[in-house]
């Protein structure tokens, strides 16, 4: 660049920076997610355009969602907090408003209308909705076989047949927590889905959830990190797994792996943003959370990973896969074709319960 | 050593005496006062150099462990959020729903805590602390905090209608017994109990009992694991004391090399090696001993952890019983079988009882370190593998109950300590050798 | 080992034997980390060894391991950042360590055994523990999730090894050169820099690569401590693994063992020049 460009960059820069000094100061935003996949699913359908939009903005991606809630409080009780956004699930968010270290939400008055005009605690999907929470997307755990393990006219179709060992032998590879697993155990047994936390907040229901779990205890393979569960079908090593929707998407669609998904009894449950108070740059966080959860962002994130948007209005708008060019639309876990028997995950009951059952389930798992 | 010269010369150069005999230095102080006054000097040479450190660790390593270990004992959510209840209950006598004038008290404190600002408000800390010793107590006092402003007397029926754990005489046995600053509570969760109605500590249901077993089992696994390098490392040890220098020091490289390698390294190298679709099963498979669908469980469980384990800390135990070796003079093993012993019983009576400071040394070494192994367990151990490091991990980023896991940690660590004064007594830290 | 003459048919068989079990224990200690360079090159996504790597064809083998590993922004940076912490906590332990270690050796120094007990806890508590305990305080002094944690965290839990290393060298130290160049006017600085220091050097260095390795191999506290800026390479093999476990791993895991073995022999020279310094003759 010569040095007349230059004088000319430098004066320009110098006129917009004298119009609008505080918009242009480069800010970074730190943004909390699960990494992998998931982050980059944000980053494409959310991040970016936002940067695009705002090019004094640089979002730093953190894969710290594990363990959020702890380095949220320890940041909260220091008054140092120095994460922007966090993506939680429901019942870390609950936890976290609790104690009020995360901002409550006025999701009419913070978040985007649908393009109908439709209030934004509207267009969310009804129960998903958190005093501190806004949802982004539906993810549901799914039962997931490999179609080798059986004959060809007796295929498993619904929970029930993961419970029955004896038409449908093989090991099965679950979750190590409580959570589906309690609440499968009473589906199978033939307990309503509506019904299935009010029998599971009494002992008589945790018992019986266990009871039908020891039925197939013996061929149970725990996994504990989300990769696990795809990688055991995979090698042939169990029948079923369970596991989250899109990871079997990906194994299933993306590396060709042969299995089948079990939409029977789905655990649906809800992932989104919470802002952490007194966030460095929390103004800027508003304006990003408005853009990164309207009706088009959200149907975008559809694009690369196959988790539903959480809002009503998008789901007219989820697409093709933007590497695939596979229609997303029936991988949702909200298609209607895959919502006919939902178990939609309550999160008060399990931070009020979880600690306890996590413990019997512990418990459990070793004897 | 260094007063006793300091004396001799000092005393070579006083060689005065005072008005009242006594020896003086060449400026006229009393010998006595000067070497006092000398001593004290390098005393606070000594001290000074190692102050800095010293400082240092107390401040970034002590302190921080002993802050943590408040924890497990500091118990302000109750006291903070209910100070008028509290006072209301102490006539209460823990039998039966409280009266009125505590449920008027609750009415109180909550309608107070409703009115500061947020990041004070005392009620969600108190629901999430009341939760961890009755379940469904967080939500009984988020949902009644919501509807306090609208309840109107008699308090008690709008509690009880608020929910229904208002009316049950548990909770409020809860609040009267844990409603002062400090608290045992989290180390009798720790220790697989709990308070009965009448305030006795019993034991748990069985079916929640853990922390426990889960002690235990780390026990065990770390007994395992160094029963395991002692029996890899008494050989290998043995067999390189005997070996001349040279070709000692040219195999312990293969001692050596794990021991300077990234514990990751070592970690991921069982993983390749142990999974199903590994090295070795693939090996097995292919070379016809096992099926494919006879492959075995070598990882993810308690073999996977003993295994890696075993292998991570075996220089730990051959590096001390090495160096105790060495010393073994050869002749009393040629002696005790010229005397006509059988090599085994030379072995057995003579030998062995030499090498047991070593065996001391490396056991209690590796019993130490793998007793508070997080890592390894955590990335091969699956369920059964699992030690009590895990759990107080996952108790301080995911439960996030503070209080139980700085209960678990301070067991671990008085555990640990008190070995290590073993280890001390046995064979004194300053034989630690390294590398 | 030599075979006496009068051993017997059974003692030679157990002698061999007993060989036998050494080197295989041996192989035990070292198959697990040599095993991992040939398939870091493996072409396929696998941890085995295909049939093409078997056969010894060239296209079983590559280096897209490392390109991947090369090419990945996130590894850059834990280089950059295992590096500089490493440094920058032996720095600070090396220091701290080394003037300790010269007051403890004193024997003027009062409380010496419970002294000592303090500065080597680091290495006796549960890393769990630490690491649960910074979090917690960092946390409360701003300082968690910043280079300056991770390095102070490091530099404690190094000090240890700079402490016993030290004072080891100081064991044979002959206080009174430190007297006869006192008495000869040397001042208390020169005196260290001219005859302490070179004597104690080789203690200092492998201290301060006891302490360096310590860092650079250290996870715990890195995953209670570190924000995503400070990850290591030990904490993005952590990701790796657990996430989903690809060769890249093994490629870096074989750059690591690269460096082991330059370390070791590193110390190895040291421990020897020490010896020699010190007068222990090798048996």
């Amino acid at each position: 660049m010569s040095s007349k460009l230059k004088l000319i960059g430098l004066s320009s820069a110098v006129s917009v920076l004298a119009l609008s000094a505080a918009a242009q100061d480069p800010v970074s935003l730190t943004i909390v997610s699960w990494g992998g996949a998931y982050t980059a699913s944000q980053q494409r359908a959310y991040h970016e355009p936002f940067m695009e939009a705002n090019p004094h903005v640089t979002i730093i991606n953190d894969d710290g969602s594990a363990n959020a809630l702890a380095s949220l409080r320890a940041q909260a009780q220091a008054g140092n907090v120095t994460w922007d956004l966090v993506d939680m699930l429901p019942s870390d968010a609950q936890l976290a408003c609790d104690e009020g270290i995360i901002l409550q939400i006025d999701h009419d008055a913070m978040l985007a209308a649908a393009p109908d005009g439709t209030p934004a605690s509207e267009d969310f999907l009804p129960g998903s909705l958190g005093e501190c929470f806004i949802p982004q997307i539906v993810y549901s755990t799914v039962l997931t076989y490999r179609p080798g393990a059986f004959p060809d006219d007796a295929q498993p179709s619904s929970i029930a047949d993961l419970f029955d060992v004896e038409n449908f032998p093989g090991r099965r590879a679950l979750q190590d927590r409580p959570g589906t697993n309690l609440e499968w155990a009473l589906y199978a047994d033939g307990v309503d889905p509506e019904d299935i936390y009010e029998v599971l907040s009494t002992p008589e229901g945790v018992d019986r959830a266990f009871a039908k779990l020891d039925t197939i205890k013996d061929h149970i393979i725990f996994w504990t990190e989300g990769a696990q569960a795809p990688q055991l079908l995979a090698d042939g090593e169990v029948a079923f797994a369970t596991g989250y929707n899109g990871r079997m998407f990906d194994a299933i669609e993306v590396e060709g792996m042969d299995a089948d998904i079990i939409w029977d009894g789905q655990v649906v449950e809800w992932d989104g943003w919470v802002v952490p108070a007194d966030g460095p740059n929390e103004e800027l966080v508003m304006e990003y959370l408005y853009f990164a959860t309207d009706t088009q962002r959200l149907a975008d994130q559809a694009k690369f990973i196959s988790y539903g948007p959480a809002r009503a209005s998008s789901a007219g708008l989820v697409g093709e896969h933007a590497d695939l060019g596979i229609d997303m639309a029936p991988h949702m876990p909200t298609a209607p074709e895959n919502y006919f028997a939902p178990i939609v995950l309550d999160n008060d009951f399990w931070v009020d319960y979880g600690d306890e059952l996590r413990e019997r389930f512990a418990n459990w798992m070793l004897q | 050593m260094a007063i006793q010269s300091a004396t001799s010369e000092e005393g070579a150069i006083g060689t005065a005496t005072d008005s009242r005999g006594r020896l003086v230095t060449s400026d006229g102080t009393p010998l006595r006062r000067a070497l006092e006054r000398a001593n004290r000097r390098r005393k606070l040479t000594a001290l000074a150099l190692v102050a800095p450190l010293l400082a240092f660790i107390l401040i970034f390593f002590a302190f921080p462990i002993a802050q943590m270990m408040w924890r497990s004992v500091d118990n302000p959510q109750i006291v903070n959020a209910l100070p008028r209840t509290l006072v209301a209950l102490e006539d209460w006598d823990g039998q039966g729903v409280p009266d009125e004038p505590v449920f008027a008290a609750l009415h109180a404190d909550m309608m107070e805590d409703l009115d500061r600002p947020r990041r004070e408000q005392a009620i969600g800390p108190l629901g999430i602390r009341l939760n961890y010793e009755l379940s469904a107590a967080r939500s009984a006092i988020s949902r009644t905090a919501r509807s306090v402003p609208n309840f109107e007397e008699p308090y008690r029926d709008a509690f009880t209608d608020a929910h229904r754990l208002w009316g049950q005489p548990e909770l409020w046995q809860i609040i009267k017994r844990e409603g002062r600053p400090l608290t045992l509570s989290y180390y009798v969760a720790a220790l697989d109990r709990e308070y009965d109605a009448d305030g006795n500590i019993v034991k748990r249901p069985e079916n929640r009992q853990i922390y426990v077993s889960l002690f235990g089992r780390t026990l065990a696994l770390s007994v395992a694991i160094t029963f395991m390098t002692f029996i890899l490392g008494f050989p290998i040890a043995y067999y390189l004391s005997t070996l001349p220098m040279r070709y000692a020091n040219l195999l312990m490289i293969a001692v050596l090399l794990p021991f300077w390698t990234s514990l990751l390294v070592r970690t991921s190298a069982w993983i390749v090696l142990l999974q199903q679709q590994g090295v070795i099963n693939n090996a097995l498979v292919g070379m016809g001993f096992i099926g494919d669908d006879g492959r075995f469980s070598l990882i993810y469980n308690q073999t996977g952890t003993i295994i890696a384990m075993t292998h991570i800390l075996l220089p730990f135990m051959v590096l001390p019983l090495y160096s105790v070796m060495r010393t073994i003079p050869p002749s009393y093993m040629r002696a005790a079988k010229s005397l006509g012993a059988r090599p085994w019983t030379a072995f057995r009576r003579v030998y062995f009882p030499q090498t047991l400071p070593g065996i001391g040394a490396g056991g209690v070494l590796v019993f130490i370190i793998s007793i508070g192994y997080y890592i390894t367990p955590a990335l091969v151990g699956g369920q059964s593998g699992r030690m009590i490091s895990n759990e107080i991990a996952r108790h301080i980023q995911q439960s996030l109950n503070w209080g139980l896991a700085a209960a678990l940690g301070t067991m671990l660590l008085v555990g640990v300590l008190v070995l290590y004064w073993l280890y001390n007594r046995l064979v004194g830290a300053d034989s630690l050798k390294l590398g | 080992m030599s075979m006496p003459a009068y051993y017997t048919v059974k003692d030679k068989i157990w002698h061999y034997t007993f060989r036998v079990i050494c080197y295989a224990i041996f192989f035990f200690l070292l198959a697990p980390i040599l095993i991992m360079i040939p398939l870091s090159f493996n072409a396929q996504p696998f941890f085995t060894f295909t049939r093409e790597m078997l056969t010894l064809n060239p296209d079983g083998y590559s280096l897209r391991w490392y390109r991947d590993f090369l090419g990945s922004e996130s590894w850059m940076r834990s280089i950059r950042n295992s590096f500089s912490i490493g440094i920058a906590a032996t720095i600070v332990s090396t220091t701290l360590g080394t003037l300790a270690a010269l007051g403890l050796s004193r024997s003027e120094m009062p409380a010496k055994g419970l002294i000592m007990g303090i500065l080597i806890s680091p290495m006796i508590v549960p890393l769990i523990i630490s690491a649960a305990g910074m979090f917690f305080f960092f946390s409360s002094i701003n300082i968690a999730q910043t280079y300056l944690g991770v390095v102070l965290a490091h530099a404690a839990l190094g000090t240890p090894f700079v402490v016993i290393t030290v004072t080891a060298t100081l064991v044979g130290f002959d206080q009174s050169l430190i007297r006869a160049a006192a008495n000869l006017g040397a001042s208390p600085t020169r005196t260290f820099f001219k005859i302490t220091m070179p004597l104690i050097l080789p203690g200092v260095v492998s201290g301060a690569l006891f302490a360096f390795i310590t860092s650079f191999d250290e996870i715990v506290v890195v995953l209670f401590v570190a924000g995503v800026e400070q990850r290591t390479i030990p904490r993005e093999m952590w990701s790796g693994i657990r996430e989903d476990i690809s060769p890249t791993i093994l490629a870096v895991a074989t750059i690591l063992v690269m460096i082991s073995i330059a370390l070791l022999t590193v110390v190895e020279l040291l421990r020897r020049r020490g010896e020699r310094l010190r007068g222990v003759t090798p048996g």
